[in-house]
Order: structure tokens, then sequence, then C-alpha cells
């Protein structure tokens, strides 16, 4: 992936910084309340929301199930209609062959459409690389870019971004980049959003390369679809001759009627509308008569680590995953540790599944990540295509602590056990002996009633992880089981 | 009807009241309760922190020690869906590693009969006024695992809302995780403080002097943080609210 | 090895699990697999709910409005009038035409005709005022209208780059309920661009906010 997030702390440390940042945590709970509660009535209006989500698992699980299939003929079908494909089986591949296309076309400067899959690879530093200029034209993407930012949420990526900021970010950065913001900018979001407007406009018109990602491709018709709000993607999409499109493998859906519910689940659980404003869907490109929108148009399919993510039979259903966001919004983690701690361009639950398959468990950010997670459930709960996220998190802490057989690059390898929990194996190994043990457990919980009044408030070490923040429990004066003896089940309380 | 009490080692250890409240209250309700003295842990923690192997053994004993019994009865929503969630997917898994199905048929004849208190008082014995009298202002934070992962719905609170004396308080954010998360307090601890804090907030501004749940684990966390911050709040668990008559108050 | 080789193998691999379990391989080459909707089980509706044809319509107009559309109604005979005066109301000077726009419709507008030809550039497009088209579809339940790019719509820029969109619908022939009955009607090898209501984001706290690169204003006329 991107290597922005290369030697990311592990999560507990990058989320302990953003929980005492109360500015962020004012942001992020604003942000996540107001969509949280909007959600849920747009879900509420569609009175067969269960079906839908089941026909999506459906859906996907068996397009993942002959993925092979699918590809081959998404590839015909693109290929039918004048679009050109291209493979590209890792990010470093992938950047190489839309510089290539771009340097082709005498360009130095794209303009692009929100994409994670572009994210994940780091395109846009790979072009600057090449002297290419990318421009992102979401509003949230050129707040993180003009801010020099990381993106944070996968709908909203300046989530972490209150107007107040936005604006300075617009008045102080515009006139580097292009148009500079107008004068006296204030900080109400109509007047951010039109700022934006005037910023991007030129860009757009003059703009000749356009990349994109895409939401669905359909095996069938080889149609392409990006959903969106602003219009920025209908202007990148259709203005520009050139269209490159670089797109994860896993966003197949076998057939066009397909779409029927992905299109009624996406704007629901993401943004939570009816329907997002725009949606885009081409077939190749138009005949040159007619000439609407980019006659050269390119589609790369990235793997970038979903194949290995498809050999892990517990793991595979993240690639069901649609990149609504629903489970970051709901998710009481994200809401205080914030985007950037989960150190991947897929922050929250669904990040936390996602990147340490993606990336491998090898890196101290992956190993954690698994664990930033109360496995509260309700990131399940609102998923559109009910990928069990804590099912996943339960599996990758067994990959981190118990190691076992992977798939890295196409090829089987056997993990051994991360570092860093010998002891916490040593302590559940132990717990597990005494608990196989009623005799030796009930020794234990005899020794600390008997020592109860010696027991500290707190605890040195790294049990100030509990007592830094809470009281322990107070050790009653005999464990419940001796009382049952004692008193036959309670037949001779009193006596 | 042959029911044993599944009292989980965190309660057996620390909490004693919440299982003598349980005895309590089956007893009052016409059930003969037994406390198989085999039991343990149902390697909830073990599971979920990565240890499957060495939860396995842990299921294994389980099962030995309850599966003669008709119905097992627990007061945590955790522990109970660990049993039954959690028990058959371990069977899966083993299934899956070319293990054969031993452990899926040993751990079988205990999933369908385990109940959490609030579904055996509802659903089993088709009780929602269990006679309880607690003069009390109450707030109920339905715990996780009960609400998503056992699906208790409205169980605990019409439980409660028959109770004698308790007038129940609105619990703002209810269905927002306490931050507990076993492990998860510790590894995370940060930003289960964080959690905690804000689900305490959220009671104290009921203005109830209880903070009520199916789950003492749950509690251990929002009690431990409650204390710290001075609320004058109190954790108490469901069992001892509807084990609580005028003539023996709990809790 | 070329990726593409790599990665279908990889899949392959990947799979190896599921492959070992009996299901039947599904038929390659091109064509829809005669079981694919038993293994999908399309549970649910088609549409929500029971109308009338006429109460579809106001749905339509109801959802359309709820996301800032401006709605009008008319009858055929009262279009050009109607067309007129959205565009004298907003001033407009000049107005876009699609090449296949019946030629009634804008028979009473004065402002200036201009017509999208392959070479006009976007700038060219950017100094238009307003832009009428007609649509191939309207979707009741989510307030959209869908464009097709046939001779009455023309080319998906020009509803883009101009700042004042209005699109004719014809009521009741053009509206349907349902994302899965629009569906039906559409032809996916057309370019396609699917509108509910104009430009908007949700970018800055998580808040809608209407009007960013597509035309800030919408109005939809309802004929019949």
């Amino acid at each position: 992936m991107s290597g922005t997030f290369v030697g990311m702390p592990a999560f507990p440390k990058a989320a302990r910084e953003a929980v005492h940042d109360t500015t962020l945590r004012g942001n992020l709970r604003h942000a996540t309340h107001t969509i949280r509660a909007k959600r849920a009535k747009a879900v509420a209006e569609v009175s067969d929301w269960a079906a839908l989500r089941e026909a999506g698992k459906r859906i996907k699980d068996h397009t993942l199930r002959h993925l092979d299939r699918y590809l081959v003929q998404l590839e015909e079908a693109v290929t039918a209609a004048g679009g050109t494909v291209h493979w590209a089986a890792d990010a470093d591949e992938a950047n190489r062959i839309v510089a290539d296309l771009v340097k082709a076309t005498g360009e130095s400067e794209v303009v692009k459409v929100k994409s994670m899959a572009t994210q994940e690879i780091g395109l846009n530093e790979a072009l600057e690389a090449e002297g290419i200029h990318a421009y992102e034209t979401d509003l949230a993407e050129l707040i993180v870019q003009l801010g020099k930012d990381r993106p944070s949420h996968i709908l909203v990526p300046a989530i972490h971004r209150n107007r107040g900021e936005i604006r300075d970010i617009f008045a102080r950065e515009m006139g580097e980049w292009g148009r500079p913001a107008p004068e006296g900018l204030t900080d109400t979001p109509a007047e951010l959003a039109e700022a934006a407007r005037l910023h991007l406009r030129e860009k757009f018109l003059r703009a000749k390369v356009g990349i994109s990602g895409a939401n669905f491709m359909v095996a069938e018709t080889g149609t392409l679809v990006v959903v969106e709000s602003e219009g920025n993607g209908r202007m990148c999409l259709t203005l520009p001759e050139t269209l490159i499109s670089v797109v994860g493998i896993e966003k197949i859906v076998p057939t066009w009627q397909d779409l029927e519910v992905f299109l009624q689940t996406l704007p629901r659980s993401s943004t939570a509308e009816r329907m997002n404003p725009y949606t885009s869907m081409w077939t190749g490109p138009t005949d040159s008569e007619t000439a609407d929108g980019p006659q050269d148009f390119h589609l790369v399919l990235l793997d970038n680590g979903r194949t290995d993510t498809l050999a892990d039979e517990v793991g595979r259903q993240a690639l069901r995953c649609i990149r609504c966001s629903a489970c970051l919004n709901v998710c009481p983690v994200y809401e205080r540790a914030g985007g950037h701690a989960y150190g991947s361009v897929y922050p929250g639950p669904i990040g936390a599944i996602l990147s340490p398959q993606l990336r491998g468990t090898a890196s101290e950010i992956d190993a954690s990540l698994p664990y930033a997670s109360s496995l509260c459930g309700a990131c399940y709960e609102v998923c559109p295509v009910a990928i069990d996220i804590p099912e996943v998190l339960v599996h990758l802490r067994e990959r981190v602590v118990q190691g076992g057989q992977v798939t890295e690059r196409g090829n089987k390898v056997v993990l051994k056990p991360a570092k860093g929990h010998a002891a916490e194996r040593a302590a559940m190994r132990a717990a597990r002996w005494a608990f196989s043990r009623p005799g030796a457990l009930r020794t234990g919980q005899r020794l600390a009633s008997r020592t109860r009044r010696f027991h500290p408030r707190t605890l040195p070490g790294p049990g100030r992880a509990w007592s830094g923040s809470r009281e322990l429990p107070a050790v009653p004066a005999e464990p419940f089981r001796d009382w049952w003896q004692r008193t036959n089940g309670g037949k001779g309380e009193g006596k | 009807m042959r029911v044993a009490l599944f009292l989980t080692c965190v309660n057996d250890t620390l909490y004693p009241d919440t299982g003598r409240a349980v005895v309590k209250l089956l007893t009052r309700l016409g059930v003969d309760v037994d406390f198989p003295m085999g039991q343990t842990c149902c390697g909830q923690a073990h599971y979920n922190t990565g240890y499957r192997h060495e939860a396995e053994p842990l299921a294994r004993k389980f099962s030995d020690v309850f599966r003669e019994y008709e119905a097992i009865v627990t007061p945590s929503g955790s522990c109970g869906a660990m049993v039954r969630e959690l028990y058959p997917r371990m069977g899966e898994r083993a299934r899956a590693e070319g293990r054969g199905d031993t452990l899926a048929r040993t751990l079988a004849p205990v999933v369908p009969k385990t109940y959490e208190l609030t579904e055996f008082l509802v659903d089993v014995l088709g009780v929602t006024d269990v006679g309880a009298f607690y003069p009390h202002t109450v707030t109920y934070h339905p715990t996780c695992h009960g609400l998503r992962g056992l699906g208790l719905g409205d169980r605990p609170r019409r439980l409660l809302e028959a109770v004698k004396g308790l007038e129940l308080r609105e619990l703002p954010g209810a269905d927002e995780c306490c931050g507990f998360g076993g492990t998860f307090a510790l590894k995370n601890s940060d930003v289960s403080a964080a959690m905690g804090k804000d689900k305490v907030r959220n009671a104290e501004s009921t203005g109830a002097e209880v903070l009520c749940a199916a789950d003492n684990s749950c509690l251990m966390h929002l009690g431990g943080t409650m204390a710290r911050l001075r609320t004058g709040m109190r954790p108490v668990h469901i069992a001892e609210i509807l084990a609580s008559t005028e003539e023996e108050p709990l809790g | 090895m070329s990726s593409r080789d790599a990665i279908l193998g990889r899949v392959r691999r990947a799979l190896a699990d599921v492959r070992q379990d009996g299901t039947p391989p599904v038929p390659e080459g091109p064509g829809r697999d005669s079981w694919y909707d038993q293994v999908v089980r399309r549970d649910y509706l088609r549409e929500h709910g029971d109308r009338s044809v006429g109460q579809t319509v106001d749905l339509l107009a109801e959802n359309l409005a709820d996301y800032r559309a401006i709605v009008h109604r008319c009858t055929d005979d009262e279009l050009s009038d109607t067309l007129m005066r959205l565009l004298a109301e907003r001033g407009s000077g000049t107005v876009l035409v699609p090449p296949g726009l019946p030629p009634y419709w804008l028979k009473a507008v004065d402002a200036t005709r201009v017509h999208d030809r392959a070479r006009s550039t976007p700038h060219e497009l950017d100094r238009v005022d307003s832009v009428v088209t007609g649509c191939a579809v309207a979707v009741a339940e989510t307030g959209t209208i869908v464009l097709d790019g046939s001779p009455d719509q023309g080319r998906r820029r020009i509803t883009l780059v101009p700042d004042h969109h209005i699109c004719v619908v014809r009521v009741p022939d053009q509206v349907v309920s349902s994302v899965p009955r629009a569906l039906e009607r559409l032809d996916p090898s057309r370019p396609l661009t699917w509108i509910s209501g104009p430009s908007a984001t949700s970018d800055i706290e998580l808040d809608r906010v209407e009007g960013v690169h597509g035309p800030r204003t919408l109005e939809v006329v309802l004929v019949g």
C-alpha cells in the first residue's frame, strides 16, 4: 500500500493521542452521530432491507467464488465495447501502467475522481515522481490534498476537519495550486463548496486525462459504475479525452440486474440518502460520431493482496465490501480513535480486517489492527453485505498470536506467532490450565479472598491499563462455589 | 426440570452476590437449580483474544459438565453468546482444519439449551412479572453481546418494568458499547476508558441511582469508572434487582 | 508469465477449498447462467408499496423536491410557455439544445439556442446559461431522473457544465416506481447518468450541502 503509512505506530499508541485531542473528538463525534441517525432513517424507509442485504451478500459471495470466470467475462465485455484492459498484480505495477498511459497522451496533469484503489496504491505520489500532477477533485480529497494531510475516512476523507479548519486550509493553500479562495471566505459549508467549485472548474475544463476507480463493474455487459455526489466524478468521467479506471478485482458483479440491489443499499448506507445525486454508468467509449465522453478508455484491474485475502476461508468475506463506510460511522472505537490511528487508507472496522489481509500482519500497526475493536458487533449489524467483521477480527487475532498458514503474493507460507505476545500467551495457557481444573481455580479464588485486605487500589506496570481510569473490583469474602457448598445451595443459608 | 446455573468464572470469583440472586430468584419461581461444581470458564476470553486452541479444552469441559441438564442458565450475555454463537463456530473451524466432527459433536448438545437469564425467564418460564420489589430509579444498559449477539430485545426491559417500586429511566445512546470488550479494556485502555466515561456520563444524565445490566463484566468496567469519577451511581446486575423483594431487599 | 495469468492463477488456487465442495462450475463464456437467480434468491421487492399511477407520479415529485430539485407540472400544451417562463425567471440569455429536442418545446423561448457540436469545448459550454433536455426514465421512490444520451438528451457534458438544468419528464409514461424497474428499462450499452437533485456534498461534517460542481439548480417539469 501507499508508502505514506510505513512505520506507523501500533493502533493503541496512535489512538491514545487521538483520544486526548478534544477538537478531533468533537469533530468525529459530531459527524458520526449526524450520519448515524440519518442512516437508520434511510434504511428504515425500505421494508425489504434484510432481503436486499442478503441478496447483496449472495451476489458478492457467488462472484468471489467464481472470480476467475467473471474477470475473464468482464475483460471480454470491456474489450468488445472498445476499452483496453490491463492487469496489475501489485501497486507498483498498477502505478507503472497508469503513468505510462498518461505519458503516452503527452499530458503532465490529470484530474481524479475519489477512488480508494488509487489511494491504496499511492498513485498520486507515483505520478508525481514521473512529473505528472494529479489533482484530487472530490471536496474532501481536495481538503486532504491542500492540507498535505492523510485521509481518515472512506467516504469523507477529511471527516477529522471541521468547517473552520477547512476554511483556513482553503484560504491558505488554494492559491498555491491554482485559483485562490475568494476574499473573505467564511466557514459556511455553502461558501466552502462554492470555493471548491471555482477552484476546480478551470482544471476540469482543460483536463485531457481523467483517472477514476469504480464502485461496480458488470461482467456481462462490461459496464463500469461510479456513484458520487458533487459532479466532480461526472466532470472527470466525461470531459477528458482519456479515461483510466483503476479498480480492485473484487468490484465485479455478474449481471446488470445485480445493480438493482447495490444502488438501493449503497447510498442509504453511505450518505444516508435514498439516492446519491449522481451515478455514472459507461460501457466502453461511445462511437466517434456521438463522441460522448472520453474516446480512449483503459481499465486497470488491481490485485494488490486481494487474491491473498481470497485464499483465506474466514477472511475472504472482507472482499464483499462495497466501501460504504457505515461501519466506520457506527463504530465507537473509530469515533474516539479517528481514522489516522488505523495507519491505512482503510480505517475503521473494515480497515481493521482489510489492511492486515491486504498487507499482511508483519508490521506493528497491522498486527495491532485486529485488536482495535471491542467486538461490540455494531459494524456487522449495519453492513449492507453482512460482513461479520467481529468474526474476521477474532480470526486475524488468531493469526497474530498463533501464526499459521497464510497466502502472500500467491504463495502459501507459514507464519510464526507474532513477537510481543509471549507473556500473554503464557498467561492464556496458565489460565486454561487452571480453568481445566476446578480445584486449581478454587485455590486461586480462596487465595484472592484471604488476601483481599492487602489488595492495592491501583496496579503497577501493565495493570495500570486497567487502574489508570477505573477502580478495581473488590474481591468478595468467599467465592460463590464456597457459599454454595457451605450452605448446600442456599438451603442452609443463615444456619 | 433440571436446570444448571452456569455462573461464569468472573461471577464465581468476584460477584457471588449475583450468583446467590439467581439461585434465590429461580428457586422463588419454582425452579430446581443446581450448580455443577466442575464448571470453570467457557473460554470466551481465550477465544476472543485469538487463542482458539486454548479455548477448545475449556469448551469440551463445559460440555462435559453441563450436557446432562435440560437447561443451562447464565447471568451473562457474553458468556451465553460464547456458547450459543461461538461454540458452533469452533466446531466448524476444527472441521475446516481437517480435524473431523469430534469437537462439533461434543459441543452440539449444550448449544441449544444454554439461556441467558432474562431469556430463560421470559421464553422458558414465560414470566415477566417475577414478583420483585425494588424501590429505586434505574437505567438499563443493554450489553452488546446480549443486544446484538443473543438478540435479547426488550426482554430485560419488560422484566424491569414489571418490578414494583422501580422507576426505569431511558439511557441515552443505550445501544453503544461501554468499552469493556474483554482484553480490549487492557490492550486499548485509552479508547476503552473514553468509551466507559461517555457511557457513565450518559447514565448520570438520567439521574438514576442504579445502572443495571445483564453482564457483570461490563458492570465491572462501568462500576470502576463510576467509582473513579465519584458519580454516586452504583452498578447492579439485573438478577439482583429481580431477586429483590420487600422482605429481602437486594442490590 | 503475464500478470493476467498470474492473477487468474492466484484466484484459482485461492478457491481450491470451494472448488472441492461439489458445486458445479459456472459455464465459461458469455451469457447468463440459468441457475444464477437461484443462487442469489432475489427475495427483495421489485417495488415498495402499492400505488396508483397518479400516486407514483406524486411520489416522484415529492422525492425530487425533498432533494432540492424544483418541480413543475404542466400539460403538453403548456410546456413551451412553462419553459419560456423558467428560463426568463432565471434571466438565461442562452440555452443549450440537444440535437433531438422536440422543436415545439422551445417555440416560445426567446433565449439564444446553442447547439452542442462534437467540437464544442468545455469552455464554450461553460458560457451557456441553461440546458433543456428530456430524460429516459424517472424513478419515483428515489426521486431520480436518468439520462441515456438519446437525441433529446444529448451528450453527458451538456447537462453537467451549465449551472442550470431543466429536465422534462413525460408522465406517467416515463415514470417507474423503483430502482429495479428503472434498470429493466435501461440499455447498458448507452452512457447513463442518474441524477437525484442538484449537485451536493456531505464532505463538510457529514452534513448535506447542495451545489458543488454539477448544475446547482435542477428544475424538473412533469408533463402530462
